[in-house]
């Protein structure tokens, strides 16, 4: 096999990933580290001024609270969060977020992010909680502005680029570092830090996508989102949250474009194919799912869900009635057709920013078939499930909050360890955007905040535990062997076969991740079976999924780039994993229109208004599976 | 698809160590033929269509043929990004046209400024306050919980 030449690099705190939780990592680390002279090392697998989910843009920015102006409270966001995940979420970290998101929000405007204002100047909103931009470079501002702050360390502030960070690396109970491969040259990393902050992103891909030929990179969530911060952080042993509660967004079809503009701009109904609106007629179900199901705004996977039940009773496609909305809006101007064309005018120019902004497939699929929205209804569709704790899904890793707001039920578990806003539950290791767990709706802006909470928080750690945590040589050695070893494999075996793809002796990542996303999707409740599960088909989709897990030692690459893909495979596994054991855990549904469990279909308050945490332990590689109590703070 | 490269415009970045489009690809799908100096997308059933290949390429060498499992053929979607905004031609299958412009920021190109003049409220490690608060906030303090 060729040469790889080691990169050892020690640091004080190593921030893995790029996105909008990294960056205001970055940012924030950036002021700490230089009041203190520390070090700051930012690896990512891409580019940083196109990073993470935000790559393409935005064109809203969906939390904002507004309470120095008095908009809304942080008391009222805690209340929403805590009722769209049916009553399951870290109220202590939802209200931290809350309280820094403005702050994140004025900081992005200053830096040039154009935010639209009415005529007192004050943000347009879309909903209660999101603002309207034009959010085109809202990634590549954002990035500008770590990276210059970065850049005021000198030499003790460093950016790596296309380095794919691959596996914690520990000293007994504290993390160590990690270690990693540049994906453009035979180089391997090894990072020695103080403290680490893993926000690598979410998930995509592990379920088979509706698309699975050219469109298969056309998931909703990026697919470059591929695990990595759970699988960084199960693999440190770290206890995960709410892996099971997967998030499927309800999206134009195919496109997964955004439907924002047209329920909230548009006041756009959806309808089945007979014309019924399930909200209307499929209103009577909602008391089975009380005291959330008869509250509002009613949770997003109860909404899903009744559009679902439509389609299981054969009354899809479910349209979005654009042409609808559009005559309603004519019959408001009729009297003046000057301003109704004025209106369409302005209407139209939004509707298409919020494809262009964030979606550009959706507005080719749009001219594709020669889509007039005042003409013709659009058909909308669930995605594929996707590992997004971000939005209104919740997988995470479990970690500390804030010491003036956190419960004393939760901050026990970090007394022994230290009680810094956002560790983990092992020593030394951070998470956040995606990667934490339990505290749903921060979006864009919140992972930033939360980026910066816990960039303040993992310098307090360094501060306090100001040692480089040992490498244990030989471990980092067999580390970089295993790693590399998928490269050796094609290399020793490709001779025997004229296909480079078949091989009785190895597998190729991509079929790799199609064994996957097929378990995933048979048997753990993916599209083909209507997001429902059970017992037995859990049982069986462990069953092979353990199978996978063995040829996981037979993945081969022919590059760099295909190394990467086989170890972002194995990453999405683990989340596999992870997600499996807490669906089959849980006995109840409780977000019906996530997933589904067909032998357990009613939600139970009493046994089950617990979080589910779980924690793989690198020593013995068994699960432990618990129930944690939700504690609600006093809003 | 995807984005695909347009052979007859592509001049490989003119042979720098790595094209634009290798530069930004968020999913490293872009590599460059250095025989032919020309960039491919490697990968096509991996691409989002994010378009960022499209907007940086300095030669407008990149477009995008929407993925055909699921669109008709005809479309196409082309960004012209500029400093301060981003014009955007849409062509219909039918031959129809429309066309957008969007601001996309409202400083400069590499001036943003961190701390964007707001003032550090503390200097302790373990406050609450993050380096530009309370003042980015615009509240007189950072609320925390009534007990």
């Amino acid at each position: 096999m060729q040469n790889f030449e080691t990169v050892k690099v020690d640091t004080d705190l190593l921030i893995i990933g790029g996105g909008m939780s990294a960056c205001g990592a970055v940012f924030e680390a950036a002021y700490w580290a230089k009041k203190h002279g520390l070090k700051v090392t930012v690896v990512d697998k891409a580019a940083m001024d196109r990073s993470g989910a935000v790559a393409m843009g935005l064109s809203a920015i969906n939390q904002y609270i507004g309470y120095a102006e008095g908009d809304n409270t942080l008391e009222d966001y805690v209340k929403y969060v805590r009722q769209d995940l049916m009553g399951i979420s870290r109220e202590d970290l939802v209200y931290d977020i809350a309280r820094h998101v403005d702050s994140s929000v004025h900081l992005f405007e200053k830096w040039g992010l154009p935010i639209w204002k009415d005529g007192d100047g004050k943000y347009v909103h879309e909903g209660r909680w999101q603002i309207m931009i034009n959010g085109e470079s809202y990634k590549v501002i954002v990035a500008e502005a770590a990276k210059t702050a970065l850049a005021t360390l000198g030499d003790k502030g460093e950016l790596l680029e296309r380095v794919f960070v691959v596996e914690p690396v520990m000293d007994g109970e504290r993390v160590a570092g990690a270690v990693g491969f540049s994906v453009r040259e035979n180089k391997f990393y090894v990072f020695n830090a103080k403290a680490t902050i893993a926000a690598m992103g979410g998930a995509v891909h592990v379920f088979r996508p509706r698309s699975v030929g050219e469109g298969l990179g056309r998931a909703w969530y990026p697919p470059w989102n591929s695990g990595s911060t759970a699988y960084f952080t199960i693999r440190a042993g770290a206890e995960m949250t709410c892996q099971e509660v997967r998030f499927i967004p309800v999206r134009f079809k195919d496109g997964y474009g955004p439907v924002g503009a047209w329920f909230l701009l548009f006041k756009s109904r959806a309808t089945n194919a007979m014309g019924g609106e399930y909200m209307v007629e499929r209103a009577g179900e909602l008391p089975d799912w009380a005291p959330y199901g008869t509250a509002k705004p009613i949770p997003a996977n109860l909404r899903n869900w009744l559009g679902m039940e439509d389609i299981m009773a054969g009354k899809g496609p479910i349209y979005m009635r654009t042409e609808e909305a559009i005559a309603n809006i004519a019959a408001q101007y009729k009297d003046d057709p000057k301003a109704f064309k004025k209106k369409m005018k302005e209407l139209e120019s939004e509707a298409w920013e919020d494809f262009l902004d964030m979606t550009i497939s959706q507005a080719l699929l749009w001219a594709g078939m020669n889509i007039a929205p005042e003409e013709r209804s659009s058909e909308i569709a669930a995605c594929e499930p996707y590992f997004i704790g971000s939005h209104s899904g919740a997988s995470g890793a479990w970690v500390c909050g804030p010491e003036d707001v956190m419960p004393a039920e939760y901050k026990k578990q970090w007394e022994p360890i230290g009680v810094y806003n956002h560790m983990t539950t092992v020593k030394g290791l951070f998470t956040c955007g995606d990667g934490a767990g339990a505290s749903s709706h921060k979006f864009s802006s919140g992972s930033h905040a939360e980026g910066r909470i816990t960039a303040k928080g993992a310098i307090a750690f360094i501060l306090d535990n100001n040692n480089l945590p040992k490498m244990d040589d030989a471990k980092v050695a067999e580390l970089q062997k295993a790693i590399l070893a998928p490269l050796a494999r094609f290399e020793e075996f490709q001779g025997l076969s004229s296909d480079p793809n078949i091989n009785p002796n190895f597998m190729k990542p991509k079929m790799f991740m199609f064994r996957l996303q097929k378990i995933m999707d048979e048997y753990c409740g993916g599209v083909s079976t209507q997001f429902t599960t059970n017992e037995k088909l859990l049982e069986r989709g462990a069953e092979l999924l353990g199978m996978l897990k063995e040829d996981s030692e037979k993945l081969a690459a022919e590059d760099l780039h295909e190394l990467m893909r086989a170890w972002e495979n194995v990453h999405r596994m683990w989340i596999a994993e992870s997600h499996l054991r807490h669906v089959r855990f849980r006995e109840e549904s409780r977000w019906p229109g996530y997933y589904y469990r067909a032998d357990f279909p009613k939600m139970d308050e009493k046994d089950w208004k617990v979080f589910v945490n779980s924690v793989w332990d690198p020593k013995t590689g068994e699960w432990t599976m618990k129930k944690v109590p939700v504690v609600h703070l006093d809003v | 698809m995807p984005s695909y490269v347009i052979l007859e415009k592509c001049d490989g970045c003119k042979g720098q160590d790595k094209t634009a489009c290798m530069y930004i690809c968020p999913n490293d799908l872009m590599i460059l033929d250095k025989e032919k100096m020309k960039a491919w997308n490697m990968e096509p059933d991996m691409c989002w269509e994010c378009y960022n290949c499209v907007k940086i390429c300095p030669q407008q060498a990149i477009d995008v043929r929407a993925y055909a499992d699921f669109v008709p053929m005809g479309a196409s979607v082309v960004p012209l990004r500029g400093s301060e905004d981003i014009m955007w031609t849409v062509k219909f299958r039918n031959g129809s046209l429309k066309r957008f412009k969007f601001p996309i920021r409202t400083t400069p190109e590499g001036q943003a400024v961190p701390l964007a003049g707001f003032e550090t409220g503390t200097e302790d490690i373990k406050s609450p306050l993050l380096c530009t608060e309370p003042a980015s906030t615009w509240a007189k303090e950072l609320p925390t919980l009534k007990k």
